[in-house]
């Protein structure tokens, strides 16, 4: 039986972990090398970077931190953050990247999620749909939620399905960060219309609410802050969804 | 000793390389090329894949000689080979992906898309599967039955005869995810991204 996965998120900025775990025997906690090492033996399905650094200089930093990565950690690694370019997603891949994740350029020109999957293979093209709830439905947002697009979240996934995606990652941007929970009708939604795997991002503050984020459909939860912070592990996380009746890789 | 992973432009094989050189250490040498020479006179060949069934066979065969040199290597030398993904769905004798595209031939069978059931299963199958190990292989050495590995993939190969089978996943039927044909192997899942399970099953075939 297909397990439902569980993917710990690690924001990078110029090459260093902005949020990491507090673990007392941690060399070097600002290492996203060591941190994923860690969450990967901790029985992550995946582990995902959002390289968020802002200015142009720093950006290869990546590079290296996903070679390093790779090198280390035998599991699915998604690097995600400024990918604008097929020639960003070819530099990712080369270094040790599995799947590339593409938000704002998916949304600006759908050709480079059409050309990369044809390229790569769907495998490996992952799009990240940044939604916010409006009265005629959900719009997404480009430029790590800053800029409106007036363009509707469910018929831009359906778009993405046909354009070659292999994935959805779909954040809640009204919940991000605020640990109240996934947008469960979001999240169903979007499952329920395409017929490809959906990842849930954006809210999770307990363990309950990846039961919910499976329950409405998708087939993987990302978090960031509940594992970044120490209040569960991976594995205590994967233990309370296997008492919750839910298929997971233990 | 020698494995030769083979590199044919065809798709990411950067975790190939890393997982295999993180099990060979210092003590095999693992060489990535498509130089015909060097795969004639290695022990072992890894042909990963990636991508679309026609991409990849359209890759082989975009290097002079190569198709030849891998079969004289498996078929005619009987040396070890392993396909990955659809490095080994390539070893049936037809791949239905985007046009018919004839394969290798190697193993007789074709590959044609999951039956997801009229979309009650999600397509890529992503994601970790349990293995029911059906034969005893030589790379599932003290591997556990049942044990979980990494997928990714809307194509299945259904081999003719059954007993090439070495192990199937369950994901809308019985999927065909593990294949031994004397000394040629493949596996439908990811042994480089399936954390110390997958490790071991490509430590097996490095010291067969």
């Amino acid at each position: 039986m297909l397990k439902n996965r569980i993917i710990p998120c690690l924001d990078v900025k110029n090459g260093r972990v902005v949020k990491g775990i507090n673990f007392v025997d941690l060399k070097d906690a600002g290492d996203p090398v060591e941190q994923a090492k860690i969450y990967s033996d901790g029985g992550a399905d995946e582990i995902c970077f959002l390289d968020i650094t802002a200015s142009n200089e720093n950006r290869d930093t990546i590079y290296e931190v996903v070679e390093k990565t790779s090198k280390k950690c035998f599991v699915p690694l998604t690097v995600g953050g400024g990918v604008r370019s097929i020639d960003d997603i070819n530099k990712l891949l080369n270094s040790g990247a599995d799947k590339v994740s593409i938000n704002t350029a998916a949304v600006q020109n759908s050709k480079v999620v059409e050309d990369s999957s044809r390229k790569f293979g769907s495998q490996c093209i992952v799009v990240a749909i940044d939604a916010k709830r409006k009265d005629t439905g959900w719009e997404i947002y480009t430029h790590g939620g800053r800029n409106p697009t007036g363009v509707n979240a469910l018929e831009f996934a359906s778009k993405m399905e046909k354009c070659g995606a292999g994935e959805l990652l779909v954040t809640s941007m009204d919940k991000d960060g605020t640990q109240s929970g996934y947008d469960i009708e979001l999240m169903q939604k979007i499952s329920s219309i395409v017929n490809i795997p959906v990842i849930a991002s954006g809210g999770v503050g307990t363990l309950d609410h990846l039961v919910d984020g499976i329950k409405s459909g998708a087939s993987a939860v990302l978090a960031a802050s509940i594992f970044h912070y120490g209040t569960y592990s991976v594995n205590e996380a994967k233990q309370y969804l296997a008492s919750k009746d839910i298929p997971v890789r233990i | 000793m020698d494995v030769t992973i083979v590199d044919y432009k065809s798709g990411n094989i950067s975790s190939v390389i890393n997982s295999f050189k993180e099990v060979a250490k210092d003590k095999v040498n693992i060489e990535v090329t498509s130089d015909l020479n060097k795969i004639k006179s290695s022990d072992k060949v890894v042909l990963p894949g990636q991508g679309s069934f026609k991409s990849c066979i359209d890759g082989l065969n975009s290097i002079n000689g190569l198709i030849d040199t891998l079969s004289e290597f498996a078929l005619n030398n009987k040396k070890p080979l392993l396909g990955i993904c659809v490095g080994l769905q390539m070893f049936a004798d037809v791949g239905y992906e985007e046009v018919e595209t004839k394969g290798l031939g190697w193993v007789s069978g074709k590959v044609s898309k999951i039956d997801n059931q009229d979309g009650k299963y999600k397509l890529p199958h992503i994601g970790w599967n349990q293995i029911n190990i059906v034969k005893e292989s030589k790379i599932f050495k003290d591997i556990e039955n049942n044990s979980h590995m990494y997928f990714v993939h809307s194509y299945e190969f259904i081999p003719n005869d059954n007993s090439v089978t070495a192990a199937t996943t369950d994901y809308a039927s019985n999927i065909v995810c593990a294949v031994e044909k004397e000394n040629i192997f493949g596996t439908q899942f990811h042994p480089e991204k399936s954390d110390k399970t997958g490790l071991k099953i490509i430590d097996n075939f490095i010291n067969l």
